[in-house]
């Protein structure tokens, strides 16, 4: 039994959020309605540079799509993954291979070989997490839609 | 000047509850350092271009549109109520029937079936008796105390239990725990009204409910000031297990849009706001969301007081001649003394009834009698109230139906406020003195 809460601890999540710009989202579809279309659109907007790594696309949300991740040419801060849990081994070794900050693994991707992978690889691993949810708690607007973020603080910050 | 940073990293740390009833879902204003929640009258919101307003509105980005659908000052209400509860969200409405109605809309379609507790507030037996039959939703009562009712009442068709946390007025405590389970032994969510009980004292999310809602009018708001009501979900009912395809498969009423597959932990919320909301209209009002706010900063100390209180008057009526069948379920010989210790241990609420010597005529000589509890159709403010039954809020339900509710000709109904206690009772003293 995989235990998770190893993978998903705030600090962790707030400097991976603070610290990356570049984000390859693996199985990001250019549907529209999907989940990976959503969470793609948003980082996109919110300033990250987003790179689509999926061999059934051509192009995403304006970018080219690669069919792996070795294929990627620039530094990459975040592997951020919509697939199948099973294919996250594979994934944690490419993302060793580039050298990236971090492996975040959306809800319900979760594989306990593929997080080893990438932790032994030095690769920060957050795991049964959203993105977009986590970036809108720390940073972005989930609270307009009283979502709860269990955040309390009393320190002014900038605009939103 | 140093510039205001949103990169600070913040620790994780489980807040108690009386910091949270203050503070979560409110940051200081970004714009004005506003300590206090402002007050956004506001009925719509400027975009800052096409390309914004269209993903506000293809919900790709939490962005506020429309104040029927959301508002800022009443998303720190909804963030405070999801917090207080437990859950992964709130969405408010202007009442608590709305709220209710709402949730249920939300899940159900034409020829569902709803399994029900019989002991429940009168408004909401009107509206499950009616408005869903209306809606070609069948509905069965059970009683509340037998779990094989609730176990048997299941049909394939069914889509939700339901049941109060402290019944009204019969005072009945929900087995929360047995019931969710039950539920999730067929794939179904448990519902709970947990306006009786408030986050306070009770949170039956942590028992496995999957949603709360509330009359925010009562205790929430705590001072009789406004009408309003929250849904609160806990996020991790699976919507997506087959029996729920108004949730799960491509929406009509949002171009197609999968919400429990896209948004996850938050897609019956995103639904109960994106649809239902916007679709029945009951919106909170900015002010009334500023007064629910103000009344939650102080839903500790005003809970603890109205235990203190209520357990002081149903004392005092438990040993008087003329009153009989105290349902306080916080008095010691309660037959509901176990589910008390197991899901109400700092108090079972404020309200509660109790049956009057002279049936119909001795409740309304009561109520003539009294002169500091005020004769309303309420409970939940700090001041005390008092209500005969029969004759208001259950006026519309048979014989029949009132004895399910736990309901006699003579029953009145209590809300005991945070008054010296010495007072309440030297009232109900003199008006008891009146019944024959």
């Amino acid at each position: 039994m995989i235990e998770l809460e190893q993978y998903q601890d705030a600090e962790a999540i707030q400097r991976v959020l603070h610290t990356a710009s570049t984000i390859a989202v693996v199985g990001l579809s250019s549907n529209e309605l999907r989940a990976s279309h959503f969470v793609g659109f948003y980082l996109k907007r919110h300033g990250y540079r987003v790179i689509p790594v999926n061999p059934r696309e051509t192009d995403v949300l304006g970018t080219e799509s690669y069919r792996s991740l070795l294929d990627i040419d620039v530094p990459v801060d975040i592997v951020n993954v919509f697939r199948a849990p099973d294919a996250l081994p594979a994934i944690a070794r490419d993302a060793v291979a580039i050298g990236a900050g971090a492996l975040w693994c959306q809800f319900g991707v979760i594989n306990e070989e593929g997080a080893r992978i990438a932790a032994d690889g030095g690769v920060t691993v957050i795991m049964d997490r959203c993105l977009k949810v986590e970036h809108a708690r720390y940073l972005g607007r989930m609270h307009w839609f009283g979502f709860n973020t269990q955040r309390i603080t009393s320190v002014r910050t900038g605009l939103q | 000047m140093t510039e205001p940073s949103n990169r600070r990293t913040e620790e994780a740390r489980a807040f108690g509850f009386e910091t949270r009833q203050l503070h979560a879902g409110q940051r200081p204003d970004p714009n004005t350092g506003a300590r206090a929640v402002p007050i956004f009258q506001t009925t719509s919101y400027v975009f800052e271009d096409p390309e914004s307003a269209a993903a506000y509105f293809n919900l790709q980005e939490y962005g506020n549109t429309y104040s029927r659908i959301m508002n800022p000052t009443v998303a720190v209400f909804e963030e405070r109520m999801a917090n207080l509860e437990g859950g992964c969200g709130a969405v408010a409405f202007a009442s608590g029937i709305s709220a209710q109605a709402a949730a249920l809309f939300t899940l159900l379609q034409p020829g569902d079936h709803v399994v029900s507790s019989s002991a429940l507030y009168g408004g909401t037996v009107n509206q499950f008796k009616h408005m869903l039959r209306k809606m070609s939703v069948e509905l069965t009562w059970v009683d509340p105390d037998d779990a094989d009712a609730w176990r048997e009442a299941v049909r394939p068709n069914t889509k939700a239990l339901f049941g109060e946390t402290i019944g009204n007025p019969a005072g009945n405590v929900l087995d929360i725990e047995t019931v969710a389970s039950i539920a999730h032994d067929h794939d179904l969510p448990l519902i709970v009204d947990n306006t009786f009980a408030t986050p306070y004292l009770c949170r039956p999310i942590e028992w496995g409910a999957d949603i709360v809602i509330h009359s925010a009018t009562k205790f929430i708001g705590g001072h009789g000031t406004s009408i309003g009501g929250v849904v609160v979900e806990s996020g991790t009912f699976n919507w997506s297990n087959g029996r729920f395809p108004v949730i799960a498969d491509p929406s009509p009423a949002y171009h197609g849009l999968q919400f429990h597959e896209t948004f996850g932990t938050y897609g019956y919320l995103m639904k109960l706001r994106a649809e239902t909301l916007r679709d029945l209209g009951a919106a909170l009002a900015p002010f009334n969301a500023f007064l629910f706010l103000q009344g939650l900063e102080t839903l500790s100390l005003r809970m603890e007081r109205h235990v203190d209180n209520a357990r002081a008057v149903a004392a005092f009526l438990e040993s008087h001649e003329v009153a009989s069948n105290v349902t306080y379920s916080g008095l010691p010989d309660s037959r509901y003394r176990p589910l008390v210790q197991k899901y109400l241990p700092r108090g079972a609420g404020a309200v509660f009834s109790f049956d009057c010597a002279g049936g119909r005529a001795g409740g309304q000589e009561l109520i003539r009698g009294v002169t500091l509890w005020s004769h309303l159709a309420n409970v939940g403010d700090a001041k005390s109230l008092i209500i005969h039954p029969a004759s208001t809020t259950h006026r519309q339900l048979s014989d029949a139906e009132l004895q399910a509710a736990g309901v006699g000709p003579g029953t009145v109904r209590l809300s005991v406020g945070t008054e010296s206690v010495e007072d309440l009772i030297w009232d109900l003293e003199q008006g008891l003195a009146r019944v024959k």
